[in-house]
């Protein structure tokens, strides 16, 4: 244990940094609303999304959220996590946009190689489709640049072509606060207003802010098998393989997403100040310690997003 | 690469006691935003490597990334994209977080290479503070008159010209050398030399060796002959960047909050929500909107979370008028002075008109930074964004090109990207400019190129 653990250091720790933070990603929710002319705000019910929602109603005051939002479900989503979600919209009297992958395979338009693969990686597809049927311009998402290494070189305001493609060699140069929010007929931009927050910084705001998360961010049993360093919850869409032993475990997810690629972290925390407290001592990162689909290549991330992913 | 000098896990070299102390007393709560630069290979990304392991900021996972057979190469943490890794140079600033008991640091990693100077201008622009690496094997180091790389020279008259508070040179692999005492003193003459001339402050210059981690984390007392705080101390002194509160009050509106229903006018009045530029805008306040220059009062004023107080230079803020008038966004809303020029004899009873204190203006001197491939070509019309206003600008003459090695103002017909120069600009609209030296919103701006949409190029104001 480092000093970084001593509890009444943790009781003290400064978050006055989130002041600022929370005024920048405030400055640019309202720059999206005044800028553009259809934006959406990607909400999953995930806890970024979930503090940058409560960033958008400091912004436009309770109830006049100015833009809807939007889901892309891969239909392998956790029930607490997509019933929180609708509660929350809800809540907010926000429109609620849900598009499928499902009805994007039935489309034809999404084809998977073997019926077990993750959807994940699909949900481009689902997106794009969303983006031309609803004509968005702009699409806000809850991306942090500590989670990945593709992702801390992309602009606050990064340009998509008409094909949603990413070009890292080509981003607009991003002056001050000058965001230069000029698009050709077919083009996009993804924004990103906590660019600049940490997972630590999150889990600090949602304790000041007693944000309610889904319940699975906190800890309980979960039947889980150990693969390769990771704890594999087992659902009808994760069953376990040949010769794992099924075990219950406390455990929280520290990232919520796809159940086929998701995985929970062992653990006993239940508030928003024990995870506090872990974060600032874990050894792996957030996607290392969660992630299946991160793993394949050093570059999977940057693909994905050069072909549309969010 | 050498292995043996890289452990995870150092202290911070800040005690629990010590550590206890300063984040109750809260010195410096906020973040720094810093960058590293100077040219390619001179250790940049080596350097913010050795930062983020030394601070435990580098988790087991990430560790394991940038380990392969045994050798841990540090650049490998910050060079993201796959084009940079297989040609082993940074192309785009990497954004990386760190933080000690003590303070939350975002860092910028510049590129170095001439052909990216857009993305080193990018995270220039916002940050606090700069790194400007100077790599000792690369320079004649026994010459005391040794010439410095240019690379070294444009990143830090960027870094001047775009006001960031602090430069610190950190003169690297002075490990690599025979004689580092020597070298430094050396390097850091020439350094001290090229600063006083181009008019740059210097806060420190401090010798390291990123691979092996001196005076990066903990300070090597002597070594190099230099006495001096380590990187990381220096860091945790620095100021974050001053706003221009010591002004009158000039407030861009960035978005214009409408009430639908309300019968009731003083609540059905609009709220003009933006980001103070200069001053302080606090209730009773005389303003002038410009550009129609209609006068009004301040009513209110909101916080960036809806509170109502005076709100200074830097942060977001909700102004209410005293009246109803024509605001949109883009519009400025700045302090109204009274007119000093002396009345005529027959205006004499007349009340004192007042004038803007921040004037519109069509003709501008600026400073340009070149990023676009497309050359900046005199009469050609670009978008100017100044504020949240797009205005149509166009480039009457290029009166000069700054030579970078000798810093001589050279005639020249266009600049090309990368090129810094003086150019004179007409503004379709007049427009509430100031020198950036005096104010950094109202002297800023960025042409975007019609055609591409792409930015083109930054514009600091002169006159």
């Amino acid at each position: 244990m480092n000093a970084r653990t001593e509890p009444a250091l943790l009781s003290q720790l400064s978050n006055r940094h989130l002041d600022a933070l929370e005024e920048e990603t405030i400055f640019i929710l309202r720059e999206v609303a005044a800028a553009f002319e259809r934006p959406a705000l990607l909400f999953s019910g995930g806890k970024d999304s979930l503090v940058m929602l409560r960033c958008a109603e400091k912004a436009f005051g309770a109830g006049r959220l100015p833009y809807p939002l939007l889901m892309i479900d891969t239909g392998h989503n956790f029930s607490e996590v997509t019933e929180f979600r609708d509660f929350r919209a809800k809540e907010l009297g926000a429109e609620l946009i849900v598009r499928s992958v499902e009805d994007s395979m039935a489309r034809g338009t999404v084809r998977l190689a073997h019926p077990g693969e993750s959807r994940n990686v699909h949900q481009s597809v689902t997106l794009l489709e969303a983006i031309e049927e609803f004509r968005f311009d702009a699409l806000i998402g809850g991306a942090r640049r500590d989670e990945e290494k593709a992702r801390a070189k992309e602009r606050i305001f990064s340009h998509r072509d008409s094909f949603g493609q990413w070009q890292p060699k080509a981003q607009r140069p991003e002056l001050w606060t000058l965001f230069n929010t000029r698009l050709a007929p077919g083009e996009h931009f993804r924004v990103f207003p906590i660019s600049n927050w940490t997972e630590l910084d999150v889990w600090q705001y949602i304790d000041r802010e007693k944000i309610a998360l889904p319940s699975i961010y906190y800890t309980h049993q979960r039947e889980v098998v150990e693969r390769k360093g990771l704890l594999v919850p087992v659902t009808e869409l994760t069953p376990p393989r040949d010769g794992e032993q099924v075990v219950t475990r406390d455990v929280r997810f520290r990232t919520v997403g796809d159940i086929t690629c998701t995985c929970p972290v062992e653990s006993t925390a239940a508030t928003a100040g024990d995870i506090v407290i872990e974060t600032l001592s874990a050894e792996v990162s957030e996607r290392g310690a969660t992630r299946m689909d991160d793993k394949t290549s050093e570059a999977s991330m940057e693909k994905r997003k050069k072909d549309g992913y969010f | 690469m050498s292995t043996e000098t890289i452990e995870r896990g150092n202290d911070t070299g800040t005690n629990t006691e010590q550590a206890a102390q300063t984040v109750t007393h809260a010195p410096n709560d906020a973040a720094l935003r810093f960058i590293t630069c100077g040219s390619v290979d001179d250790g940049k990304s080596t350097l913010i490597g050795r930062l983020l392991v030394d601070t435990r900021a580098v988790l087991q996972d990430q560790f394991a990334g940038i380990t392969k057979s045994g050798e841990t190469d540090l650049a490998l943490l910050t060079d993201g994209l796959s084009a940079e890794r297989e040609q082993g140079i940074t192309i785009d600033v990497a954004y990386r977080y760190f933080s000690t008991e003590q303070r939350k640091f975002i860092i910028g990693d510049a590129p170095g290479h001439e052909q990216y100077t857009r993305n080193m201008v990018t995270a220039a622009s916002s940050a606090d503070a700069a790194l400007v690496l100077v790599d000792a094997t690369k320079l004649d180091w026994k010459n005391p008159q040794l010439d410095l790389l240019p690379q070294t020279r444009r990143h830090s008259l960027l870094v001047n010209l775009l006001r960031v508070p602090s430069l610190i040179f950190a003169v690297n692999k002075l490990d690599a050398v025979e004689d580092p005492a020597l070298a430094f003193a050396h390097i850091r003459n020439q350094l001290a030399a090229f600063a006083h001339a181009a008019g740059i402050t210097v806060r420190a210059t401090v010798p390291v060796s990123a691979l092996k981690g001196i005076n990066v984390v903990d300070a090597t007392k002597g070594w190099a002959g230099y006495e001096g705080p380590s990187l990381l101390q220096l860091l945790h002194t620095l100021p974050a960047t001053p706003a221009d509160h010591e002004l009158p009050l000039a407030f861009p509106v960035q978005w214009v909050e409408k009430f639908s229903s309300s019968a009731d006018t003083r609540q059905g009045r609009r709220v003009f929500w933006g980001r103070v530029a200069a001053g302080v805008a606090q209730p009773g306040q005389q303003v002038t909107l410009l550009p129609s220059n209609q006068t009004a009062t301040v009513a209110q004023v909101l916080n960036h979370v809806r509170e109502p107080g005076d709100v200074e230079a830097g942060n977001s803020a909700g102004i209410v008028l005293d009246r109803e008038v024509d605001v949109s966004r883009g519009d400025w809303i700045v302090a109204s002075v009274e007119n000093t020029q002396p009345a005529a004899d027959d205006d004499f009873d007349d009340a004192p008109a007042s004038q803007p204190a921040w004037p519109g203006q069509r003709e501008v001197q600026a400073t340009v930074a070149w990023m676009d491939d497309e050359p900046l070509v005199p009469g050609r019309v670009y978008l100017a964004q100044h504020g949240h206003r797009w205005i149509k600008t166009k480039v009457r003459r290029v009166v000069h090109r700054l030579n970078i090695n000798t810093l001589a103002e050279e005639d020249a017909e266009r600049l090309e990207a990368n090129a810094i120069g003086h150019v004179e600009l007409l503004l379709q609209e007049a427009a509430p400019v100031a020198p950036f030296t005096q104010a950094r919103t109202l002297g800023s701006l960025i042409l975007v190129d019609t055609a591409s949409h792409k930015t083109a190029g930054a514009v600091l104001i002169r006159s």
